[in-house]
């Protein structure tokens, strides 16, 4: 490895950083602004045009705040969940591959090879043989950080909201697993940028959606909790915990542990479009590299399709935040049971169906592209069974009536001097 | 540069587990484990084993840490209490196999030092490659993996039994509120 080759690593890795920053700072305008139409209300709109200087002024006031250890906390494991918690959420990025920028003999069909060979993409930091595992390794440490917090900052709602995180985070890991090791048995890699190529419909592939309905609609659900994302956030609950695991932290390490969550957030609506909607891929992405290539040649032709397949990652990337706050906006919050109820008896069944599936119908039916449409069939029949059984117990009416109410409409003075006897009798 | 990080990673593992010990908060202690757990993560990374590296991040510093961590947290065990060892001979024989595992790990690195193959070296040359390696694992080593695969079944099964058998014993509480 040269030096030029470390050079260009770091300004990789310092991009990326910024840009993932960058894109937390708008994402919580973006969610702000969208919540607020979705709620029929206007958002922040006053701080520079259509309040596009907000995340800024934000930023600015969490500076400013008081920096406060509160007196009976832990100080080095108070100090050092803040840095836990974003360090996961940064690192995850290094895998993903944003897009194919080949700068390695400017060949654009590079990108479009099986094997990769002669590609030096700068659009990912590393193409890893194991890069899936990557993925849920940094994941499963990511709990630390809220755990850790919840702890060290010794406060009972902290720590209830610290208990709390463990225990949803790893319930949902082993169904977020489960969905993407039905993802790994489709492509037969657990190299990203192999998952990618192999969704290519030139490749006699197809995006992974179609054979993995079924473990999109897990991965989705699984990885909302995984990031504790509405309506899965109980542990930062604010009627019951006055805040949850954050509620000591103030200042910057406060601002710490909301970018962690909501570049987690932009993390895993990316992975879901690496897995599940061809990553950069779009059709006539090659067609384009090759008209651009004979005119105006190599260079050109590749770093156009560098741009083109960043956008189109982008785009679907930010089609998925939409969605996430669409849910934020529509769903309320679980109740804790009914989370661990979701998660163990219905998640975790479904996902180890779905690897039942996959393995049994890629061995039966020879042909990749029919697998796939058989596959897509059995996730929908299966969907609609497990959507069928209505699971949720019938509301528990503790309010104990006091007589019964007369139901005429004329009978109002009547009821309301029934009310007052038996109040009375009270 | 590789014999330098790895005295430093062996340096920091080191640590961790030394402080690991003798820390008088069981968080903390958790904590110094997670560093000894990361530092060995990256001696696998160094071995140019990236599938053992994610492994060792997953289960050990992801699934298995995490639930220590949630049991002291939610037992409240933080501080180590100084209480007189229940059974008499645990310490003469911790002593013992901990002798006996060190004479273990002293045969096996002058082993390595006289130049022999490690037992099971054909999985040596595929351990960046896990395709390989499970191929490995699901053909000629397909008798320990599942022997493996059972020990852990019969650990689960073993507490749920022991689960029940104590809520059984214990006099029957009023159910609680639902």
């Amino acid at each position: 490895m040269s030096w030029a080759d470390i050079l260009i690593l770091v300004v990789q890795c310092f991009v990326i950083t910024l840009a993932v920053t960058t894109g937390f700072a708008y994402l919580t305008l973006f969610e702000r602004r969208v919540l607020a139409r979705l709620q029929n209300r206007v958002g922040p709109n006053r701080a520079g045009p259509g309040g596009f200087l907000q995340p800024a002024a934000d930023a600015v006031k969490l500076f400013f705040k008081e920096d406060i250890v509160p007196a009976m906390a832990d100080k080095p494991v108070y100090l050092l969940a803040p840095a836990m918690a974003v360090i996961p959420a940064l690192i995850i990025w290094a895998v993903i591959p944003f897009g194919c920028l080949n700068i390695a003999n400017w060949d654009y069909r590079a990108c479009f090879s099986a094997s990769g060979e002669g590609l030096r993409n700068i659009l990912q930091i590393a193409d890893i043989n194991v890069g899936v595992l990557y993925i849920l390794a940094v994941t499963s440490i990511g709990v630390y950080g809220i755990t850790l917090a919840g702890w060290a900052s010794n406060n009972k709602y902290s720590m209830l909201g610290g208990i709390r995180s463990s225990a949803q985070l790893i319930s949902y890991e082993l169904a977020l697993g489960c969905a993407v090791l039905s993802v790994v048995m489709t492509y037969g890699t657990l190299s990203t940028r192999e998952i990618v190529y192999l969704q290519g419909w030139s490749n006699g592939g197809i995006w992974g959606i179609v054979p993995q309905l079924l473990g999109f609609v897990l991965f989705m659900i699984a990885s909302t909790a995984e990031v504790v994302r509405a309506p899965f956030d109980l542990v930062e609950a604010e009627q019951e915990l006055a805040g949850g695991y954050n509620t000591e932290y103030g200042s910057m390490k406060f601002a710490l542990f909301f970018m962690a969550e909501y570049i987690k957030l932009i993390a895993v609506s990316a992975i879901a479009v690496t897995f599940f909607f061809g990553g950069w891929r779009f059709p006539g992405l090659e067609t384009l590299g090759r008209g651009m290539t004979e005119l105006a040649g190599p260079v050109v032709g590749s770093i156009v399709m560098g741009i083109v397949s960043l956008g189109s990652f982008l785009l679907k990337v930010v089609i998925f935040l939409f969605i996430s706050v669409w849910v934020r906006a529509s769903w309320p919050r679980l109740r804790y049971d009914r989370l661990m109820d979701l998660g163990w008896k219905w998640l975790l069944p479904l996902g180890l169906l779905n690897i039942l599936y996959t393995a049994v119908v890629y061995v039966l039916v020879p042909s990749q592209r029919l697998a796939a449409f058989v596959l897509l069939g059995l996730g929908l029949i299966t969907l609609a069974i497990a959507g069928s059984f209505s699971s949720a117990p019938r509301p528990v009416d503790n309010v104990t009536y006091v007589k019964e109410v007369v139901r005429s409409s004329t009978g109002r003075e009547e009821r309301d001097h029934e009310l007052r006897e038996s109040a009375k009798g009270i | 540069m590789d014999v330098l990080l790895f005295f430093v990673t062996a340096a920091v593992a080191l640590v961790g587990a030394i402080a690991m010990l003798v820390s008088r908060n069981a968080v903390h202690s958790a904590l110094f484990l997670l560093l000894n757990f990361g530092a060995m993560a990256v001696l696998y990374l160094l071995l140019q084993s990236p599938f053992l590296f994610t492994i060792q991040l997953t289960v050990y510093a992801g699934a298995i840490m995490v639930l220590f961590l949630f049991v002291v947290m939610l037992l409240g065990a933080e501080q180590v209490e100084d209480t007189p060892d229940r059974i008499a001979w645990q310490r003469p024989l911790g002593i013992l196999l901990g002798v006996g595992l060190l004479g273990v790990a002293a045969a096996a690195s002058l082993r390595g030092a006289a130049g022999q193959p490690a037992p099971g070296g054909e999985a040596a040359a595929s351990f960046g490659n896990p395709a390989e390696l499970g191929a490995l694992l699901f053909t000629r080593y397909l008798l320990p993996f599942e022997i493996t695969g059972v020990i852990l079944l019969v650990a689960v099964v073993g507490v749920v039994v022991l689960n029940q058998r104590g809520r059984q014993q214990a006099p029957a509480k009023p159910p609680a509120g639902d």
